[in-house]
């Protein structure tokens, strides 16, 4: 069938609206979101990570200048949550330029590096500001209740869409999720995709076959960072608190790292497997076991994955057919 | 610092008071030049062994200062249980440090270089040690600051010069002379013995090792294990000069990163330069913007000199 | 000679204090089979890496096709004609062989945006190099002498102007060299200039219209192959005496 991945497309939005409708126990939203969440954040660093083969730390970084970015949107102009989306996604998205121009003309390492740091000055930056809480963080209600054309979407009595924000914000997140899958999907099955496989491969030989490197590399920065600033955007809404230890958190880095690279790098389906996989056994760990050990599996995961089965999940299943 | 800096602004400006503003402002100076030189040393030693992983290697070991950190609870144990100073609990650990160098490279070689995957799987490999070490490290101790206690900490030297005021602390003066040492040795070590040169040649030429009858995979280990127990003694001077909690060594990844390349990729002495740079430059920031900006600085001169001269300084290696 | 296709005016490159290339200066006509000798570390890859821009030269001008190349980047010049094959072959080994000729054709634009056309047009080639039965393999179950023909078949799927062969020969049997000798001079009637590194003496004097020999950065000896051989200094360069 031609449009098989657009139609699962609409099928998992109309489930995660049903989800919403149902009424299922709230512990599940909680539950969910963060997966959702980890799905856009993984599926956003694979666009760089795993087409292009160069490796982000700073996911926390661009997260956090999202999250930020809408706390100052609120703070400012009491913006909406859509409005805050995607002016963080613009902001941490000329963010992703701008480091890559000074740091992609060089061996990966060096990007690698520089995103790391990045992550560490912005915190030390917000750390700094007290417009948006400093270091102590901030908490507001939850943003004014979005309309289009007069039409309320949320109302508690159940005559709008969407019977509360935590509901709506869990749907707009699924929205960004499916959106972030598709974009990757369309950037692997095209000719940008192709381009940065070649680069992945051998960078000078894709050069010398007439593959734009640069402007390639800095393309996937840009959106890849603009994505994990659209999912670091809807994090102080749902939270109605942020704070520069939660926005800036490294746990982000080591997550959107880990779980392309346990589902597999080189398709869409491998950071969504990953980020289902972990991002439902990490809800479940943290609840039955402390965090810490929690991360420390990721950790042990995350080294197992990159040593001795570099494909991920999805590699042993696509063995067989290549 | 943040008292004399007010002392700096201009309010009536009389002549004695603006005097006395000059030799305020010449005391922060120097003393921020003093302690920054210093701080420079310590810088040093948290950097030396990365210089010899990531310039002659070509190891990109993120997770140095993460095990640095690990070094400084070790530390801390040995002095807070038996006593012993943290210098010499520095030396003890050194060894253990060598071993583990010795079994990390021996796994990094066996499924990275040896295979010859992707160098940036091994950045994800090296990324991964960082955060269980931290896990681990937060598992075992908390996320409790922890102190050593030793004679030299706590007290300082105060001298007025020319009608200035100096003061240093012991525990940075006792660092730098440390660091100092450390790095000396290093720095002969590689440049004198035959097996230094043969690592400083394996970053050139594989083949002309080989055909001395050198084993690459030989001196690429040793050397690094080399430069990973350099962690023993920096990790001494680290808890030495700051409490330590097992995510402090996040906040030194721009810190020591700054300092190799801006160093030069495998210059031992480049490096030692770089260090105090920065160390100067963090100091002379902290003393008159305040010190909640100091990681800036790092990071600035990373992304500077990444964007104008990635060789560094000194630096001869390649790095396109 | 009419107007040459490839200037080299006195180009000059260090790294740090060593001087790898010093004051060169040579010109390769169109259509014309060019070699370039030298004993190792001689500066032949360097030069080619400035002419294929994997570096910038410090001084002197490049000029192809009536261009300055001076700080045009390596895919540029890909574009405007000039293709180099790598010493130790490089291919994109998450690929299928087709795939890897697909890149440069997809991204130079040769056979228009047509994924059929793309493919079609790597064929043929693949083809014209006999490897036409590899086309849907992985690249890492290729054996030494297909990793160099695929090595050479991408850079003529780039339809250069000028095609640089470094040293597309080392470690082939002496029919494997012939195979590859008359891939190259096959194309070279069809119209393509090619200049050919290598150390096999045999190969580049047999291919060579002209040769060009470098010792330690400098241009020590131009000629056709027969006042090459006889060249006192050649000699000299690569016996070390």
């Amino acid at each position: 069938m031609r449009y098989k991945f657009e139609i699962g497309c609409i099928l998992v939005l109309l489930a995660a609206y049903l989800f919403t409708y149902l009424e299922v126990n709230r512990f599940l939203y909680v539950a969910g979101f963060p997966i959702l969440q980890f799905v856009m954040i993984a599926t956003a660093w694979n666009i760089l990570g795993g087409y292009g083969g160069y490796i982000n730390f700073g996911t926390a970084g661009f997260l956090g200048v999202g999250s930020y970015t809408a706390v100052a949107l609120i703070q400012w102009l009491g913006a909406g949550i859509v409005e805050q989306v995607i002016i963080a996604g613009v902001v941490a998205g000329f963010l992703g330029l701008s480091i890559g121009y000074f740091t992609l003309r060089l061996k990966g390492v060096y990007f690698a590096i520089a995103t790391l740091a990045l992550a560490i000055v912005l915190e030390t930056f917000v750390n700094n500001w007290d417009f948006v809480g400093g270091a102590a963080g901030i908490s507001f209600l939850p943003p004014r209740k979005p309309e289009l054309l007069g039409y309320v979407f949320i109302d508690s009595k159940g005559g709008a869409l969407f019977g509360n924000t935590k509901e709506y914000l869990f749907f707009i997140m699924a929205v960004l999720a499916v959106f972030s899958v598709w974009i990757a999907r369309s950037i692997e099955k095209g000719k940008l995709g192709r381009g940065l496989n070649s680069i992945k491969d051998n960078e000078e030989a894709a050069e010398c076959m007439g593959v734009p490197t640069l402007r390639l590399k800095l393309f996937a920065t840009t959106i890849s960072g603009s994505l994990m600033g659209m999912a670091g955007a809807v994090f102080p809404s749902f939270l109605t608190f942020i704070d520069p230890l939660t926005a800036f958190n490294l746990e982000f880095a080591v997550n959107s790292l880990a779980m392309p690279m346990i589902g597999g790098t080189f398709t869409w389906i491998g950071p969504v497997v990953g980020a289902v996989l972990l991002g439902t056994v990490q809800q479940w760990a943290i609840v039955t076991f402390s965090s810490e050990l929690n991360l420390l599996i990721l950790g042990v995961l995350l080294i197992f994955f990159v040593t001795v089965a570099p494909h991920g999940i999805v590699g042993w299943f696509m063995k067989k057919n290549k | 610092m943040r008292e004399s800096a007010t002392v700096l602004e201009p309010s009536p400006l009389t002549p004695e008071l603006e005097k006395r503003g000059v030799v305020v402002f010449l005391e922060l100076l120097i003393n921020a030049l003093v302690a920054g030189l210093l701080l420079g040393g310590f810088f040093a030693a948290l950097s030396i062994g990365l210089s010899i992983c990531f310039g002659l290697l070509d190891t990109v070991n993120i997770a140095h200062p993460t095990l640095i950190v690990a070094a400084a609870f070790c530390t801390f144990i040995l002095n807070s249980t038996f006593g012993i100073d943290p210098i010499l609990a520095g030396i003890i650990i050194t060894p253990i440090f060598f071993g583990l160098g010795w079994l990390i490279y021996s796994a990094y070689y066996q499924f990275f270089e040896k295979t010859s995957a992707e160098a940036l799987r091994g950045l994800a490999f090296f990324f991964g040690l960082l955060f269980i070490t931290e896990v681990v490290l937060i598992m075992v101790f908390g996320v409790d600051h922890r102190l050593v206690e030793a004679r030299y900490i706590g007290e300082s030297i105060s001298a007025v010069i020319g009608g200035l005021e100096f003061s240093v602390p012991y525990r940075l003066l006792t660092a730098f002379v440390v660091a100092s040492a450390m790095t000396l040795g290093l720095h002969l070590y590689f440049e004198r013995t035959f097996f230094g040169r043969a690592a400083r040649a394996v970053h050139q030429d594989m083949m002309a090792l080989s055909l001395m009858g050198v084993d690459p995979v030989y001196i690429k280990r040793m050397a690094f294990a080399i430069g990973l127990s350099t962690c023993g003694l920096a990790g001494a001077l680290m808890i030495i000069i700051i409490p330590v909690e097992p995510a402090v060594g996040r906040l030194f990844i721009g810190n020591v990163f700054a300092i190799v390349v801006l160093g030069g990729l495998g210059s031992i002495s480049g490096t030692l330069v770089a260090a105090f740079i920065l160390g100067i430059a963090v100091s002379i920031v902290s003393t008159f913007f305040g010190p909640s900006w100091a990681p800036a600085v790092s990071f600035g001169i990373l992304l500077g000199v990444l964007a104008f001269k990635p060789t560094g300084l000194f630096g001869v290696g390649d790095t396109r | 000679m009419s107007e040459p296709l490839l200037k080299v005016d006195s180009v000059t490159k260090n790294f740090g204090g060593f001087t790898a290339l010093s004051n060169v200066t040579t010109e390769v006509g169109v259509g014309e089979r060019f070699g370039l000798i030298g004993p190792n570390g001689s500066g032949k890859t360097t030069l080619i890496n400035c002419i294929s821009g994997m570096l910038t030269n410090d001084g002197g001008n490049i000029i192809f096709d009536g261009q300055n190349l001076n700080g045009m980047k390596a895919h540029k010049r890909t574009a405007a004609g000039i293709t180099r094959t790598f010493q130790i072959p490089r291919p994109f080994h998450s690929m299928t062989v087709m795939d890897n000729l697909k890149i440069p054709i997809e991204f130079l634009g040769i056979a228009g945006a047509s994924q059929k056309a793309i493919e079609d047009e790597a064929m043929s080639i693949l083809e014209t190099m006999g490897m036409a039965d590899k086309a849907n393999g992985e690249t890492t179950g290729l054996t030494q002498i297909e990793l160099r023909k695929l090595e050479l078949a991408r850079a003529i799927a780039a339809k250069p102007k000028l095609l640089i062969s470094d040293e597309a020969m080392a470690g082939l049997t002496g029919n494997e060299v012939d195979e590859v000798l008359e891939i190259l001079i096959n194309f070279n009637e069809q119209g393509m200039t090619i200049i050919m590194i290598e150390h096999i003496m045999r190969a580049v004097m047999q291919f060579s219209h002209r040769i060009i020999c470098l010792d330690a950065g400098e241009l020590i000896a131009e000629g056709t192959p027969d006042v090459i051989v006889k060249d006192k200094g050649v000699e000299r360069a690569y016996l070390g005496v």
